[in-house]
C-alpha cells in the first residue's frame, strides 16, 4: 500500500555544499534502511527521490546537494513549508552481514547514517571532491575520511561484506573488488513506485527498475 | 469512465491505484520482447516531462505468461495496449487476446515517438486488427498528425470502435551545464500539463470528425481538466503523467469532477460529453450569458 502524505518541514542545515532537511515524520515509517521517500519538491511538476539519511525521533531526515530546480526548491523550504512526502519505496540494504563495511562516495553518504545506526556504528569509508563537501562526514563519526584525488577504493581493505552508495563510477569498482557487495543506485525518476518504467540502470546484462528491484541491487 | 493512460501505471506494483479506476490499461505490448531505450529515460522540464522508454515490455507471449494471469487477479476490466512495426505485427497480438475473458478492449498505440513507426497507415494497421478480433479497438492517435480528424475518420471507416487522444509529444532537453541530450536516445515523449490544450483540440476537432468514443487524455491534472476534456467530446478520461506525482490523484480527480460539474450546473459530469460544441450551457438561456464570456 503505497503511503503520501502532506507533511511540514521543521528545519534544515547546511552541510558544506549539501542541506540535511529534517521533516516532521508523521504516521509515515522510516522504513528500512536504503529505502527511499518522493519529496514533492514545490513547484515543480515531479518528486525527488530521496533515501532516507536519519531518522530522529518523530522526524525523517534527507540529506541532498541543491544542483538542480527541483532540490533547490527543497533546499529553500523553511520550517513550516508543507510538501507530499510518498514512502518508504524499494528495497533497502540486507542487513544479515558479518563483517559490515560502509562506503559512500559524494552525496551517496546520504542513506548511510541510518544505515549504521541499523548496524552499530561498522567501519566506513567515505570520500569526498573536496575538504567542503566532506563537512557531510560528521552524520557519520566513524567514517574515514578520503578526499580527492584519494579514492575509497584506494583504501578499501578486503574481507569486508561492503554495503555502497555513490556514483556510478564508484560502485562499478567497488563491485570489481568486492563482488558480493550490496550496491545502492540512483538514477532520474518520476514515479518511485514502478509506473513509468523510467530508472532503470542496466545490471546483469538487463534493465532493472531501481525503485521496484532497488534502489539496493547486489554487484 | 476514468482509466490510466498507457505507460503510466504498473497494477501489478500498485494494485490499489489501478483499482481505483475503472478500468486498468496496460504498458503496450509487442510481439516480441524488447529491453527499451537506454537510460537515462526520464527529464523533467519546466512544464512537463519527457520519457524515452521505447516500449520496454516481455513480448506477447510473456505478457500472456507471466502478466496476465496476475492482472486477473486483481479483478478489474483489463485494456491491452498493443505495438508493432508493421500491421502484421498489431494484428498477430490482437489474435492472440482472443478467448482472454478479462481483456475488454484493444488500444492501439499507434504513435508511440520512441520508436520507429510501422509502415503502413493507421487505418492500415486497424483493418487488419479488425479482420482477427472482435474485441473494442481503440486507435491512440498522435497529436502530431498533419490532420489527426481525417486520420480519425479513416481508422472509423477501417472498423476501429473509438479514440484514444493523445499521445506524447516528441521533444528535446538540454542539459543546463553540458548542453546534451539529457536522455539516452536524445528525444522523448513530452507529458504534462503543457499537453491539454493539444489534446483538448484533438478531442475537440475528432469529436466533430467522428461519431467514435474518445479516451481523453493529455495533461490532466485536476477534475477541472477532466471536465474540460469531457466538455470537448471526451467520453473517457485517462490520468497519465499526474499519476507520476500524485498516485492518489485517481480518488482526488473523481471527485474535483463532480465539484467541477457541480460548479457548471450538471448533475453528472457525463452527460456533458461534447458540450463544447453547443452553444449554450443546458439550462441556460441567452438572456442570462454576459456579453463577454469570460475565459
Amino acid at each position: 500500500m503505497l503511503n503520501r502524505e502532506r507533511r511540514r518541514a521543521v528545519g534544515s542545515e547546511r552541510l558544506g555544499p549539501y542541506t540535511l532537511l529534517r521533516v516532521d515524520r508523521g504516521d509515515l515509517d522510516p522504513g528500512h534502511p536504503g529505502q527511499f521517500f518522493m519529496l514533492e519538491a514545490p513547484g515543480r511538476m515531479l518528486p525527488r527521490p530521496m533515501s532516507l539519511c536519519l531518522a530522529p525521533t518523530g522526524e525523517l531526515a534527507f540529506l541532498f546537494e541543491s544542483i538542480g530546480p527541483g532540490t533547490r526548491a527543497l533546499g529553500e523550504l523553511e520550517s513550516g513549508d508543507e510538501l507530499c512526502i510518498l514512502g518508504p519505496l524499494g528495497n533497502g540494504f540486507c542487513l544479515d552481514v558479518e563483517r559490515p563495511l560502509l562506503v559512500g562516495g559524494g552525496i551517496g553518504i546520504a542513506p548511510l547514517p541510518y544505515l549504521s545506526e541499523a548496524l552499530k556504528a561498522p567501519p566506513a569509508v567515505v570520500g569526498f571532491r573536496s575538504s567542503e563537501y566532506a563537512e557531510a562526514a560528521s552524520l557519520l563519526p566513524q567514517a574515514e575520511v578520503v578526499i580527492d584525488p584519494t579514492l575509497v577504493t584506494d583504501v578499501l581493505a578486503p574481507g569486508y561484506d561492503v554495503l555502497a552508495c555513490g556514483p556510478e563510477p564508484m560502485l562499478e569498482a567497488v563491485a570489481a573488488m568486492a563482488p558480493a557487495a550490496q550496491l545502492a543506485w540512483e538514477a532520474p525518476m518520476a514515479c518511485g513506485y514502478g509506473a513509468c518504467y523510467g530508472c532503470v540502470v542496466e545490471v546483469g546484462g538487463g534493465y532493472k527498475r531501481l525503485c521496484v528491484e532497488g534502489p539496493v541491487l547486489a554487484a | 469512465m476514468l482509466l490510466n493512460a498507457s505507460g503510466c501505471l504498473d497494477a501489478l506494483t500498485a494494485p490499489d491505484v489501478a483499482r481505483s479506476f475503472d478500468a486498468f490499461v496496460t504498458k503496450t505490448v509487442t510481439p516480441e520482447p524488447r529491453e527499451g531505450n537506454e537510460p537515462p529515460r526520464i527529464a523533467e522540464t519546466d512544464h512537463g516531462m519527457l520519457n524515452s522508454i521505447g516500449l520496454q515490455n516481455p513480448g506477447i507471449a510473456g505478457f500472456l505468461r507471466d502478466v496476465l494471469p496476475q492482472l486477473k487477479e486483481l479483478g478489474i476490466p483489463i485494456w491491452v495496449s498493443i505495438g508493432g512495426f508493421s500491421a502484421a505485427d498489431y494484428a498477430l497480438c490482437s489474435e492472440a487476446l482472443n478467448g482472454h475473458d478479462e481483456v475488454v478492449a484493444i488500444e492501439m498505440n499507434l504513435s508511440c515517438p520512441n520508436v520507429d513507426e510501422a509502415p503502413e497507415s493507421a487505418a492500415e494497421i486497424v483493418s487488419a486488427c479488425r479482420a482477427v478480433t472482435a474485441l473494442p479497438l481503440y486507435a491512440k492517435l498522435s497529436p502530431q498528425l498533419a490532420d489527426i480528424a481525417e486520420a480519425a475518420r479513416a481508422v472509423e471507416a477501417a472498423g476501429a470502435d473509438g479514440l484514444s487522444l493523445v499521445n506524447t509529444l516528441r521533444g528535446l532537453a538540454l542539459d543546463e551545464r553540458t548542453l546534451r541530450p539529457r536522455l539516452g536516445r536524445d528525444t522523448g515523449g513530452y507529458s504534462g500539463p503543457a499537453l491539454k490544450p493539444i489534446a483538448l483540440a484533438a478531442v475537440y476537432v475528432c469529436r466533430r470528425a467522428t461519431s467514435l468514443p474518445i479516451v481523453g487524455m493529455g495533461g490532466v491534472w485536476d477534475g477541472r481538466d477532466a471536465m474540460e476534456l469531457i466538455a470537448a467530446g471526451a467520453t473517457s478520461v485517462a490520468l497519465g503523467t499526474v499519476l507520476f506525482s500524485d498516485p492518489s490523484a485517481p480518488v482526488r480527480v473523481r471527485q474535483e469532477l463532480l465539484s467541477a460539474a457541480e460548479a457548471a450546473g450538471l448533475t453528472d459530469p457525463w452527460i456533458a460529453v461534447g458540450i463544447s460544441h453547443d452553444s449554450v450551457l443546458p439550462g441556460v438561456t441567452t438572456e442570462k450569458m454576459p456579453a463577454f464570456l469570460p475565459n
